[in-house]
């Protein structure tokens, strides 16, 4: 059972961090379907960091971990920025673009440090055992993960910062109207930008905490599993406001968990449910939820729209 | 005096030039790449990856390989002509890799498990894309739900449940499913005397050319009868075409149910060739889907130009088969594809500028013809 809540927590702390980052951008106006590219590359700093650090203290390594992971989302999602809003580029294609070229960028590099390790070492796999336990502390029997406490705090400064903060609803301003933001003389393109690379430092931050939850290496030809996109479920589900995008992180982490640990729990193993349709739960849950919640969704309305001066 | 339009405003013109210019910037970073990996092999290795077969010295290997190169062509276009079709009607079929994984899993239990012949093994796979399909088209006209985040989910859906599937056709000594040649002859696709083209190449089929023919079919469809006129009409302005009288939800639906069995049809041109056998623990969605965005962006959303592309970056991907992989990693060829699709981004924006540098030309040479006029005018 504590192994269930455990799980619970960590996997809702990962999706409502990445979903927050979605919240930021889409909120700015610009659609971020890029997540799942940004994480992987928040992982690839943030792994690779833990792996040089080794046995470095505790608090060293989650601080420059969470750091180094961070900026890797925030620099990879530069390509989207520049290209969604100062390019006006198609933001779903370019989206899509990030996610395939994250995994293949990632192979590429991990695949490259390890072939100039041990040349007879061609796996796309990142080990990073020794570091990893600095991640989490005892507290009992229960063992705490540091992102849990990262994505409360984020929860809370999302919140603070979009509704009571001037910056956060000008931004909001201009995912909903960008033409009336700019005619009270809010720049659209800095809002935007501020709102994508928010989007970023929490996808890389959530990317790192997916692939060091419960292992300690990652193999980086398989991404991260559609968990990005499982984020905007998530977002879509929590109507863009950070604290439903809370509760609605700890449903889906809840199936999540289930999936890691129900061969543990007596009677739900009796049932002889095959382990498969515990894999697929996220997803089926998640279009279930998005089938029910995107009818009268509150999306930001211009969304999705570059903002084009000419049209105020 | 006669008008005489600038080629730099002509459409194909810019498509051919935007494509290029991808390519080129593509094929760059990816020699970059390899100059940050091993700068001695670089070149070398840039150009093992365009030359693909033709790194074979004989004209029997050439002709082989570029059997085997088309082979994985035709999925990779049909894959591409689903999300080119729903894109002219303003959907984004990411599903499309889902599509094409249910239509694996389809064919492969139709052929192994219930031992049918090719061509009902085909159509299984056409009718479960277009079953994948249908449930994203039915979630977007009917519930909202935002068409690219519902594809992402049945990709996962479909990868896990075609695992579970085929499992009970698996080899059991390894997590590859029965080799078809040896356990159901009967469902191989025909080659339709193509092998002896391809120096005795049996993996090539008529999967090749019927893949082209759909391809101009499609072109045709969308842009010489009523109802691809409808579809157009509904990407364009979706409560215009409401207006006008034309039943968006139903054309929304068809396009994804169409879309699905695009792909799911170009499984079944793959796997029905015996090329390759489905690994019951794969635990990726495959790329064809997401490849098959390239090539539609990179043919300019046109299904002709699509034909060419995909080929392109098939060719690209199969090249990166021949660098040395105990110096770069095979990947590198994805990279170069994964950057193509991302400047495909930029398309729009090159259009914009060749638009613009022939309007400052005609401008000048207005202003130019204007003076003489002037001068001209002076004069008398």
């Amino acid at each position: 059972m504590i192994l269930l809540i455990q799980y619970t927590l960590i996997f809702a702390a990962i999706l409502s961090l990445v979903a927050l980052g979605g919240c930021f951008s889409e909120h700015s106006g610009v659609i971020n379907l890029g997540l799942e590219g940004v994480m992987v590359m928040g992982a690839l700093g943030g792994a690779l960091t833990m792996k040089s650090l080794g046995s470095a203290p505790s608090a060293v390594i989650v601080i420059v971990t969470i750091l180094v992971a961070a900026l890797s989302g925030l620099a990879y999602t530069l390509l989207l920025a520049f290209a969604c809003i100062n390019l006006k580029a198609d933001q779903t294609l370019v989206g899509t673009a990030l996610n395939i070229l994250a995994t293949a960028a990632a192979t590429v590099i991990v695949k490259a440090i390890n072939m100039s390790e041990d040349s007879s070492n061609v796996s796309s796999t990142v080990v990073y055992t020794k570091a990893n336990h600095a991640l989490t502390t005892k507290i009992g029997g229960f063992s705490f993960n540091w992102f849990v406490a990262v994505a409360i705090l984020a929860l809370i400064l999302a919140y603070v910062i979009l509704y009571k903060t001037r910056f956060g609803l000008r931004l909001m301003a201009c995912g909903e109207n960008p033409q009336a933001a700019d005619s009270v003389g809010i720049n659209v393109f800095k809002m935007r930008w501020c709102g994508v690379l928010i989007s970023g430092v929490l996808g890389g931050i959530g990317g790192i905490a997916y692939i060091t939850a419960g292992v300690s290496q990652w193999k980086f030809e398989t991404g991260v599993a559609g968990w990005g996109f499982l984020a905007l479920a998530v977002m879509i589900f929590g109507q863009w406001k950070p604290l439903n995008i809370g509760l609605a992180a700890l449903l889906f982490g809840f199936f999540r968990a289930l999936s890691s640990v129900y061969s543990g729990i007596g009677w739900l193993a009796a049932m002889k449910i095959p382990s498969t349709i515990y894999v697929m739960l996220p997803y089926i849950i998640s279009l279930i939820v998005l089938a029910f919640t995107s009818k009268n969704s509150r999306a930001p309305k211009a969304e999705g729209i570059p903002y084009d001066k000419s049209t105020r | 005096m006669k008008e005489k339009k600038s080629i730099l405003t002509n459409g194909l013109f810019q498509s051919i030039v935007s494509a290029i210019i991808c390519i080129l910037l593509g094929l760059l970073v990816g020699y970059l790449v390899l100059l940050a990996i091993n700068p001695a092999g670089a070149g070398k290795a840039i150009q093992a990856i365009v030359k693909n077969y033709l790194n074979y010295p004989t004209k029997m290997a050439q002709m082989k390989y570029l059997g085997n190169t088309l082979v994985k062509t035709a999925p990779l276009l049909m894959c591409a002509l689903s999300i080119n079709f729903c894109y002219k009607v303003g959907l984004f079929n990411i599903g499309a890799a889902g599509q094409y994984v249910v239509g694996i899993g389809a064919c492969l239990y139709g052929a192994l498990a219930l031992k049918w012949s090719w061509l009902p093994c085909m159509l299984l796979a056409l009718a479960a894309g277009a079953l994948w399909g249908l449930i994203v088209g039915l979630l977007k006209a009917y519930r909202n739900v935002n068409e690219v985040i519902s594809g992402i989910m049945l990709n996962w859906i479909g990868l896990y449940l075609v695992n579970t599937l085929l499992s009970n056709v698996k080899e059991s000594t390894s997590p590859y499913t029965y080799a078809l040649g040896k356990t159901n002859k009967a469902a191989m696709l025909p080659g339709g005397g193509l092998p002896a083209v391809f120096s005795n190449n049996g993996y090539v089929t008529i999967a090749i050319p019927l893949s082209i023919i759909i391809a101009v079919l499609i072109d045709i469809l969308l842009t010489k009868t009523k109802f691809g006129y409808e579809l157009r009409a509904t990407g364009f302005n979706k409560e215009a075409a409401r207006y006008a009288g034309m039943n968006e939800k139903r054309n929304l639906i068809m396009t994804l149910v169409i879309g699905g069995a695009l792909a799911g049809l170009g499984a079944a041109f793959y796997y029905l060739s015996g090329y390759e056998q489905w690994e019951v623990t794969t635990s990726s969605v495959p790329g064809m889907g997401f490849n098959g965005i390239a090539a539609t962006f990179l043919g300019g959303l046109n299904p002709i130009g699509t034909i060419f592309a995909s080929y392109f970056l098939q060719h690209i991907m199969s090249g990166g088969s021949y660098l040395d992989k105990n110096i770069y990693p095979s990947q590198i060829a994805d990279l170069i594809t994964a950057i193509i699709i991302y400047l495909c981004g930029f398309v729009l924006f090159m259009k914009t500028v060749m638009n613009r540098m022939a309007a400052s030309k005609n401008e000048k040479k207005l202003r130019r013809t204007g003076a003489e006029s002037k001068k001209g005018g002076e004069k008398a």
